[in-house]
C-alpha cells in the first residue's frame, strides 16, 4: 500500500454543464453504484457520493490509473460520449491531490455556494451507505472520517458557513417581510442545487404550505419533490404553475434566461396581484432582471442576497483562505499517516516504538541499580533487547504474511491500532466516526 | 381662554417626539412612554372638548379650529382603540406625526368661540360633523399605512435596506392595515354623506344641491368605493391600494379644507 492508491474520480458543476451531469447513469439512483465499482479490477475500497452538483467516486486502488479509467467508463456508460469528452468532463485526483480534494469537498470549499452545509451530510450519508454495503475498508474509513473532522475543524475555526446560511436566512427574512406569515404560501424550485434545497428547507421549517419542483427532466423533479413532500412539473409546465406559487427559487444550469418579464406579466393579472418573490441563485442567471419592474414582483439574485447579509467579499475571501490553509495542513498530516500505511513503514514504526520503550525502561532500571558490574548491565540490556525482539517477531511475521490487499490493509490497521502507532487517532470523536 | 388646549397640544408633541425616539432606538421603554403620553394627551383632549362644549353651549365642531381638533381627537382614540384590537409595528410613530400636524393646524386657527349661525342649530350638527370627521380620522390612518407601505416596498424593491426595512412590518401586514382602516373609514364616510344630506334637507330644503363640498365628498367616496370594489374583483391591493388610499385621503383633505378656502359654497362657514 502506498499513498498513490487513493484516487477520486469526479464530475462537478465546475467541469461539466448540467446536461452532462444529468447524463450520469447514477443520477436516477436506484442501486448504489459502489457494488459495481467495487468489482472493477484494482479497486480495493470505494465510496460513491452523488448530489445535484457533483458525483465523486472515492476509491483505494492498487492500480490507480487503470481503475480510474474503468470508473470513468462505468460512470459515463450510456451517456454516449467519446473517451476524450469523458476526460474533459470529469477529473481525476490521485494521492495527495485526492486527499486535498475530498477535504475541500467536505469543508464545502468546492461547493457552488462556498460554505453551504449540506454537502457534509450528503458525504456522511454516502459513507454510511458504502459502509453498509461493506465496500469501504480501513483506508477509506480513516480517509473519509478524517474528512469529516477536517470539515468540522474548518467550520469551527472559520466563519465559512456564515455566508451561505445567512443567505438562505436572508431569503426567508425577505419572504416574511413580503408575505407576513408563510403558512399558506407555496414555493417552487426550478432546477435543483444545494443552495436551492437549503433555502427550500429553511422555508419549510417556517411552515410553508407546499413545494413544487420544476426540472428539465421530470424524473429528477419527482425525486426531489418526494423529498419535500411536494409535486413535480416539467420545465414546460412552469408558467402554468406560476399562478399558484408565491416564492420561486431558480437554480438551473441553463445558459439563457428561463423566465422572461413578458411571461410573468399576464400571470400577475391572473394572480390578482398577489406578490411574487423570485430568487435567482443560478449562475448565469435564470430570471430576466426586468422582472423586478413588474408591480408586486420582487426579484433577488444571489448577489443581492449576499448584499443583504452584508458579508462583504473580502471578508468571505478571507474565510475561504483560512479554510484552505486548514485543509492543506490536514492534507499534509493525513499524507504522513497514509505513507505510514505500508508494510515497511509500519514495521519501522513498530520497531521504533519498541526501541523507545526498551531504552526508557532500561534507563529507569539501571539508574536505580548503580552497584551492578558492567557485565551485569550488559546482561540486562541483552535481556531487554531479546524480549522486545521476540515480542515483535510474530506481529512482523503477521504483517509480512501473504494475502490479498484487503487482508493486508486490515492487518496493517489492526497492528497500528493495537500498538497505538497513530497518535492522532484520538481526534476523531464519536460523531465523526458515525 | 383655558389652558387645556395648549397642554393637550404639548402632550401630543411630547408623545410624537417619544414615538420618533422609539422609532430610532427601538427601546421598549420609549414605546411604553410614548403610548402613555399619547393616552394622557388623548384624555386631556377629551376634557378640552368637554370644557369647550359647556363654554360654547353647542357641539364644538363649528369652526376650523374645532373641526381639526375633533379630527385629531378622533384619530388619537381611533388609533388607541385600533391598537388595542390589532397591532402594527411602529404604526404609532406615523399616526402621532399626523396627529401633531393636525393639532398644529388647530393651534394656528382662530380659537374664538363663535355663536352658531341659525342654519347650524340642529341635532344634525354633532351627528354629521362627528361622523364625517371620524371617517377622516380612519382614512388618515389608512394614509399613514399607505406611506408606510410605499416606504417599505421601496426598500425591498430596490434591494437597498435603510432605516425602514427592519422597523416596518411586512408588506402583507401593511396591506391588511390599509384594508382595516378602509373598512372602518368607508362606512363612516358613507354615513357622513347620508347624514349630511338629511341635514341639508332640513336646513335648505333639498337633499343634494351639488355644492362644492358635497361634490368633493362624493368624489372622495367614489375613489374609496372604487378601491374597495377593485380590491376584490381585480386584485387592486398592495402598492396600488396604498397609492389609492393616499389619493383618496388627499381628496378627503381637499373636501375638508380646499373646498372651504378655494371654492366657497354654502358649507363655507364650517372648517
Amino acid at each position: 500500500m502506498s499513498a498513490d492508491s487513493l484516487l477520486i474520480v469526479g464530475v462537478n458543476h465546475k467541469v461539466a454543464p448540467v446536461e452532462i451531469r444529468e447524463k450520469l447513469a447514477h443520477n436516477a439512483g436506484c442501486e448504489n453504484p459502489v457494488v459495481a465499482i467495487k468489482t472493477l479490477p484494482g479497486c480495493r475500497e470505494c465510496c460513491f457520493l452523488g448530489t445535484c452538483n457533483r458525483v465523486e467516486v472515492i476509491c483505494a486502488s492498487a492500480a490507480p490509473e487503470a481503475t480510474a479509467r474503468l470508473i470513468r467508463q462505468h460512470l459515463f456508460s450510456g451517456a454516449g460520449l467519446s473517451e476524450a469528452e469523458i476526460e474533459r468532463y470529469s477529473y481525476l485526483h490521485v494521492g495527495r491531490q485526492a486527499v486535498n480534494h475530498l477535504f475541500r469537498v467536505a469543508a464545502s470549499l468546492d461547493s457552488m455556494i462556498v460554505g453551504e452545509p449540506q454537502i457534509l451530510g450528503q458525504l456522511k450519508k454516502a459513507y454510511r451507505a458504502a459502509a453498509e454495503l461493506k465496500t469501504v475498508g480501513p483506508v477509506l474509513n480513516k480517509f473519509i472520517n478524517k474528512s469529516f473532522s477536517v470539515a468540522k475543524r474548518v467550520r469551527t475555526e472559520t466563519n465559512i458557513g456564515g455566508s451561505a446560511v445567512s443567505i438562505s436566512y436572508a431569503a426567508v427574512q425577505l419572504a416574511k417581510k413580503i408575505f407576513g406569515s408563510l403558512n399558506d404560501k407555496r414555493v417552487m424550485l426550478v432546477g435543483a442545487g444545494e443552495m436551492a434545497e437549503l433555502a427550500a428547507e429553511h422555508l419549510i421549517a417556517q411552515g410553508i404550505a407546499g413545494v413544487v419542483v420544476a426540472n428539465r427532466t421530470l424524473e429528477r423533479a419527482i425525486t426531489l419533490a418526494q423529498r419535500f413532500n411536494g409535486t413535480a412539473v416539467s420545465l414546460e409546465g412552469l408558467s402554468g404553475e406560476l399562478e399558484n406559487v408565491d416564492i420561486l427559487i431558480s437554480s438551473t444550469g441553463a445558459t439563457g434566461l428561463v423566465l422572461m418579464r413578458d411571461d410573468v406579466k399576464p400571470i400577475m393579472r391572473q394572480r390578482m396581484n398577489r406578490p411574487l418573490f423570485l430568487i435567482d441563485i443560478a449562475v448565469p442567471r435564470d430570471l430576466d432582471p426586468k422582472l423586478n419592474d413588474l408591480d408586486n414582483v420582487y426579484l433577488y439574485d444571489i448577489d443581492n442576497l449576499k448584499d443583504v447579509v452584508e458579508v462583504n467579499k473580502s471578508e468571505r475571501q478571507k474565510e475561504a483562505d483560512s479554510a484552505s490553509r486548514i485543509v492543506d495542513e490536514e492534507t499534509a498530516k493525513f499524507q504522513l499517516w497514509l505513507e505510514g500505511m505500508g508494510v515497511t513503514p509500519t514495521i519501522v514504526a513498530l520497531r521504533n516504538k519498541a526501541d523507545t520503550l526498551r531504552q526508557a525502561e532500561l534507563e529507569k532500571t539501571l539508574s536505580q541499580l548503580k552497584e551492578l558490574s558492567p557485565k551485569q548491565v550488559k546482561a540486562i540490556e541483552v535481556l531487554a533487547a531479546s524480549l522486545t525482539n521476540k515480542m515483535l517477531h510474530h506481529p512482523i511475521v503477521f504483517l509480512k504474511a501473504k494475502g490479498g490487499p484487503e487482508e493486508q490493509a486490515g492487518r496493517l490497521d489492526s497492528i497500528r491500532q493495537i500498538y497505538g502507532l497513530d497518535p492522532e487517532d484520538s481526534d476523531l470523536d464519536e460523531e465523526d466516526q458515525l | 381662554m383655558n389652558m387645556l388646549f395648549p397642554l393637550t397640544y404639548l402632550g401630543y408633541l411630547l408623545a410624537t417626539a417619544t414615538y420618533l425616539l422609539w422609532f430610532i432606538n427601538q427601546q421598549r421603554t420609549a414605546r411604553l412612554a410614548a403610548r402613555w403620553l399619547l393616552t394622557a394627551a388623548g384624555i386631556l383632549h377629551t376634557l378640552n372638548l368637554g370644557a369647550r362644549y359647556f363654554e360654547a353651549g353647542h357641539t364644538p365642531i363649528s369652526n376650523m379650529h374645532e373641526a381639526v381638533s375633533f379630527f385629531a381627537w378622533s384619530m388619537t382614540w381611533g388609533f388607541l382603540i385600533f391598537r388595542w384590537r390589532y397591532r402594527v409595528k411602529n404604526f404609532g410613530t406615523f399616526v402621532s406625526v399626523g396627529i401633531s400636524l393636525l393639532m398644529t393646524v388647530a393651534a394656528l386657527a382662530s380659537k374664538e368661540v363663535t355663536p352658531l349661525p341659525p342654519a347650524m342649530r340642529s341635532l344634525w350638527l354633532p351627528v354629521h360633523a362627528s361622523i364625517a370627521l371620524m371617517a377622516n380620522a380612519f382614512l388618515a390612518m389608512g394614509f399613514c399605512g399607505g406611506v408606510m407601505y410605499l416606504l417599505q416596498e421601496r426598500e425591498i424593491k430596490s434591494r437597498r435596506f435603510g432605516i425602514f426595512y427592519e422597523r416596518l412590518p411586512s408588506l402583507e401586514a401593511l396591506d391588511n392595515l390599509n384594508q382595516h382602516c378602509l373598512s372602518a373609514g368607508f362606512p363612516l364616510l358613507t354615513l357622513g354623506i347620508i347624514t349630511g344630506s338629511f341635514w341639508a334637507k332640513q336646513a335648505w330644503g333639498s337633499y343634494w344641491q351639488w355644492d362644492p363640498k358635497e361634490t368633493w365628498s362624493l368624489i372622495t367616496w367614489f375613489i374609496y368605493a372604487a378601491l374597495l370594489h377593485f380590491r376584490f374583483t381585480m386584485g387592486w391591493r398592495r402598492r396600488r391600494a396604498a397609492i389609492m388610499s393616499m389619493i383618496g385621503f388627499a381628496a378627503a383633505l381637499f373636501t375638508l379644507w380646499g373646498v372651504t378656502y378655494l371654492l366657497g359654497g354654502i358649507h363655507a362657514y364650517v372648517g
